[in-house]
């Protein structure tokens, strides 16, 4: 497998490019606006009616429904902004300068920070109260799958080799044909991997989404989520275990009704030609395939879509004109000019918004915080790599073993710390132990398993004619982990490594506050900064936190995570 | 006989160079291509012949000239002009049929139409059962058949081959040949004219009409050979040996000139050519039956060399001072002799002693290095004075090129995790 970073490392020398400060700027003017916006809508929302929510476990079925929709109506909007947003970038080059840099930075912002602004937000733009909500919900769970996909597209979409783009354009297929037969098919093995990750990665936002209180204001939508905030707050033991039960099985319902059906059906879309392992296979896939009511129904789609690609939607022939919009013309022009002009406004936006609620003292804070949740977030990612890399090398080198806990971890991923707050903050709270060091491991908990995949993908992967040389030749003990094991799986690592760390920073706005039922642990650290200010209703203040929050996670990708993973690609990549 | 299905004039390509410069590919290049013909383009790397070809194709804008076609200037991928790819490049998610009814589906014709056709086409080329088959479960020469097939069914005036057998292994590339010639011999493909990219002299003489033949860096014609042989033609004839001799003696009179000249400065493009290919080539050609002098050609096929990859050799060996080439032939010198002779290590004394001597490039990193109090320089200054005079690629194969060869002789050394040279080697 193929494995992407999900963080830009492409070949820039300098820290921060014109256009990655741009970025920055574009994203926090959007931020002070819509906070700024959302202060003066929560009033009339204060007396939202709240949804009675039952514990009772045979509300579950249809909880999970509803939050099952939820996911699949957000993966819905995430591939459509995948399929817009990384083609625009990845076909125009005015485009691609700033769109790139955007969504590298929007990665890196911790989405848990802003849910609380865009529900208000969102709320306040519907007129029925619930459609908004669940709005808000879809949105807080799209802004958590729809990054990465996107950023994996745009990255298939430079890379389609060249070949095959001169083919498609000599046989002058329509851009549109050539977007469904070329660009799509190609993208589409590591698109579905990232559409798992992100799906995974969404359950942590779906307990956010659903229950969440802003200042005096509650939301409350009928949902996995909101039965776990609820059996939380309730102490409910048992409801706690009924979540965990209903999570399982819809994870599992996913695997086999979507994702397994969508890889085995992907593997054809490998652009490695020679003939690899035992193709994947799924009985849902076999049936759809098989069964003739299936076939009679989708014919007239089928059909529909053949004429689709045959139809001449654009004038092909536009092989010159490309090269002479790049060059000059008004296209660019205007472009700039429109960017200049969103510049200034959020410009404008930051400034009025940093000048009224935020005093410099507030900006010394947070950088302090960040500082603690920062030396969290390493010495966690420390312990797991300890742990995880020489659990991954044993299991990846051993490919039995590798098929048994790959889906264990992705289920493990998928898990929401949440869940073991109950666990955690009794122990706490019994033992007497100090909160800030305890409560750190709920930072990780769903995050480390990306280091764990990842170096079971890179010791899956490394030749068998490495690993019988170093039999040969006897290397075994520190040697064999010095010399073979750890250069081979180090690419895949740093991957993994990545992803978990962005994961963790996002992460602390849940774990470093604990609550079970009365009791609240907290800890220091910008994550608790965030989560105490969502609930007192200060927009500025959370703003700040996330924008300072933002600053840490690109700092440290842009300082440690990229250099490190261009020298292991460079020495290490195999192959 | 009507007016050329193609007719090129004056063109010229040019590449913006890393330093803002252009660097000049293809240079004052004018032909016809007439009804009923196949010209062979023949050349080494780095002529511009398949960059040519991309120009015919619509696919790249030239920078200056005309390529006409059927009387209209072609400025994107023109109807009736369809291209077979060295690497096939075909579609591994669609099955043969659906690779080959791919043109077909963007001429927006009737579904039946275009089963019929590429039903018809898949026919032609012999793939007769494979039609439901996806091109990895196929072998290089069936996939290769795919790429004709889907060429062909779009009923293409003007077909042009990019090395489109230099992939397959020599008995494949055969037979895919004979069958090709079988069917434009007989009238059956539905094609007015071919044009053949290679840099396999037998293959051109074997194919073509008439054969062009360029120079390398930039791309000119520098001869225009008619191949007036019947076909089918035999390799074996004396009269095809005389004409693959005549093209070896044209393109190496070519190639002494240019690797002694360019030799000179330290901007040349060197060859990447390792030090044990040219201890193997100088063994070979000391001893039986050679004895320090061979015929090209001969070389070529006992040794199972590309023409390309020979080439690149003899320039080398040139550039050396090792062997010198002429009409064809390759000849050692006498400095060539004593390092066969020589045992390991005094081979290493003569291959340094001629490095610094004749390869400008290989004499300024190692002065550079002496001068310096440390006796380490950084990649990157070598290479931005490389980048100044050739494009991006040239310079990094031109300086792994000479980091190889200098590694050979114990000249300097080269760190890659630093990116630096430096004088010492590890002790």
């Amino acid at each position: 497998m193929r494995v992407i970073v999900p963080i830009s490392v492409g070949g820039w020398a300098r820290l921060f490019t014109r256009w990655e400060l741009l970025a920055i700027l574009l994203i926090l003017g959007l931020l002070a606006f819509l906070a700024e916006a959302s202060r003066h809508l929560l009033q009339p929302l204060a007396e939202l009616q709240q949804q009675p929510l039952s514990l009772d476990p045979a509300y579950l079925p249809e909880y999970a429904a509803r939050t099952t929709l939820r996911m699949l109506i957000a993966m819905g909007v995430s591939l459509l902004f995948t399929f817009t947003y990384a083609t625009l970038a990845a076909k125009n080059k005015q485009a691609e300068r700033l769109l790139v840099p955007l969504l590298d930075i929007l990665q890196s912002v911790p989405i848990l920070g802003f849910i609380s602004i865009t529900v208000v937000f969102f709320m306040a733009l519907a007129p029925g109260r619930v459609l908004g909500a669940e709005f808000a919900a879809i949105f807080a769970i799209f802004t958590s799958q729809a990054w990465n996909m996107a950023f994996s597209f745009y990255q298939s979409l430079r890379t389609v080799p060249a070949e095959l783009v001169e083919a498609s354009r000599s046989f002058r297929l329509s851009p549109w044909m050539n977007f469904w037969r070329v660009d799509v098919p190609f993208a589409m093995p590591q698109l579905i991997w990232n559409m798992m990750m992100s799906m995974s990665g969404s359950w942590f936002f779906v307990v956010a989404s659903e229950a969440i209180s802003v200042g005096n204001t509650t939301v409350t939508l009928p949902g996995v989520g909101s039965y776990i905030a609820l059996a939380i707050a309730q102490r409910d033991l048992a409801a706690v275990g009924y979540a965990i039960g209903t999570m399982l099985v819809v994870i599992l319902i996913y695997d086999q009704v979507l994702f397994r059906p969508l890889v085995a059906w992907a593997d054809r879309f490998r652009f490695e030609q020679e003939a690899g392992d035992l193709p994947p296979r799924s009985w849902v896939l076999d049936v759809l395939r098989r069964s003739r009511l299936v076939d009679r129904l989708t014919r007239p789609f089928s059909v529909l879509w053949a004429r689709s690609m045959r139809a001449r939607w654009f004038d092909r022939g536009e092989a010159y004109k490309q090269a002479a919009r790049d060059e000059g013309g008004w296209a660019p022009l205007i472009l700039n000019g429109a960017v200049i002009a969103l510049g200034a406004v959020a410009l404008w936006q930051v400034v009025r918004f940093a000048t009224t609620g935020v005093s410099l003292a507030d900006v010394g804070t947070t950088f302090l915080l960040g500082l603690a949740t920062l030396s969290r977030v390493v010495v966690l990612i420390a312990v797991a790599s300890c742990i995880w890399v020489p659990v991954g090398v044993w299991v990846g080198t051993r490919p039995r073993a590798a098929n048994l806990v790959q889906p264990v971890a992705q289920f493990l991923a998928a898990f929401p710390a949440n869940l073991l707050f109950p666990i955690v903050v009794s122990a706490i709270v019994a033992l007497k132990l100090n909160a800030d060091i305890w409560l750190s491991p709920l930072m990780i908990l769903g995050t480390q398993w990306y280091i764990l995949f990842n170096v079971i993908a890179g010791a899956a992967a490394i030749p068998a004619e490495l690993r019988a040389v170093g039999a040969n030749f006897r290397v075994r003990g520190w040697l064999w982990w010095r010399r073979i094991a750890l250069p081979a799986v180090l690419p895949y690592y740093v991957t993994g490594a990545i992803t978990a760390s962005g994961g963790s920073w996002n992460a602390a706005i849940v774990a470093e506050v604990a609550s079970w039922g009365d009791e609240k642990l907290e800890a220091i650290g910008l994550g608790a900064y965030i989560a105490r200010q969502t609930e007192a209703g200060d927009f500025h203040r959370i703003v700040l936190g996330i924008a300072v929050m933002s600053l840490f996670v690109v700092l440290v990708n842009r300082t440690f995570w990229r250099p490190l993973y261009r020298y292991a690609e460079r020495k290490f990549r195999l192959g | 006989m009507s007016a050329a299905l193609l007719d090129i004039h004056d063109l010229r390509q040019t590449f913006p160079r890393a330093d803002g410069g252009e660097l000049l590919v293809l240079d004052g290049i004018d032909f016809k291509l007439a009804q009923g013909q196949m010209v062979g383009l023949l050349g080494r790397t780095g002529s511009g012949k398949s960059t040519l070809l991309r120009l015919i194709a619509g696919l790249l804008p030239p920078s200056a000239g005309t390529i006409t076609y059927l009387g209209q200037k072609v400025v994107a991928p023109a109807p009736g002009i369809a291209m077979v790819f060295q690497s096939f490049a075909l579609f591994p998610w669609l099955t043969v049929l659906e690779n080959v009814q791919l043109g077909l589906e963007a001429l927006a014709l009737p579904e039946a139409e275009i089963r019929q056709r590429a039903l018809a086409a898949i026919d032609l080329i012999g793939l007769d059962g494979y039609e439901s088959a996806y091109p990895r479960e196929l072998s290089g020469g069936m996939r290769q058949r795919v790429g004709f097939a889907r060429a062909l069914v779009v009923h293409p005036n003007i077909l042009l081959m990019d090395e489109p057998f230099s992939a397959l292994d020599v008995l494949t590339a055969e037979t895919l040949r004979t069958d090709f010639l079988d069917l434009w011999g007989d009238g059956k493909l539905p094609i007015k004219g071919v044009i053949l990219v290679t840099h396999n002299i037998e293959e051109a003489v074997l194919m073509c009409d008439r054969i062009l033949l360029f120079s390398t860096n930039p791309g000119r014609i520098i001869s225009e050979i008619a191949v007036d042989l019947k076909q089918p033609r035999n390799r074996l004839d004396p009269q095809f040996r005389d004409l693959v001799e005549k093209i070896y003696v044209a393109m190496t009179a070519r190639t002494q000139r240019s690797a002694r000249t360019v030799a000179m400065s330290i901007d040349a493009i060197l060859p990447r050519v390792s030090a044990n290919t040219i201890s193997g080539l100088l063994e070979t050609l000391a001893g039986e039956p050679y004895k320090g002098k061979a015929d090209l050609p001969v070389i070529a096929d006992e040794s199972s060399l590309e023409v390309d990859e020979l080439f690149a050799i003899g320039d080398a060996l040139q550039m050396l001072h090792l062997a010198e080439v002429e009409g064809g032939d390759i000849r050692l010198t006498e400095i060539g002799k004593q390092f066969v002779e020589a045992g390991t290590d005094d081979r290493k004394k003569i291959f340094q002693r001629q490095l610094l001597a004749y390869v400008p490039l290989a004499a300024h990193i190692r002065r550079i290095l002496q001068e310096r109090a440390n006796h380490v320089a950084p990649k990157s200054r070598f290479f931005d004075e490389l980048e100044d005079h050739m494009s991006t690629d040239d310079a990094e194969e031109t300086l792994r090129s000479v980091t190889a060869w200098a590694r050979y002789a114990e000249a300097f050394a080269y760190d890659d995790d630093s990116q630096t040279f430096s004088l010492e080697n590890p002790t």
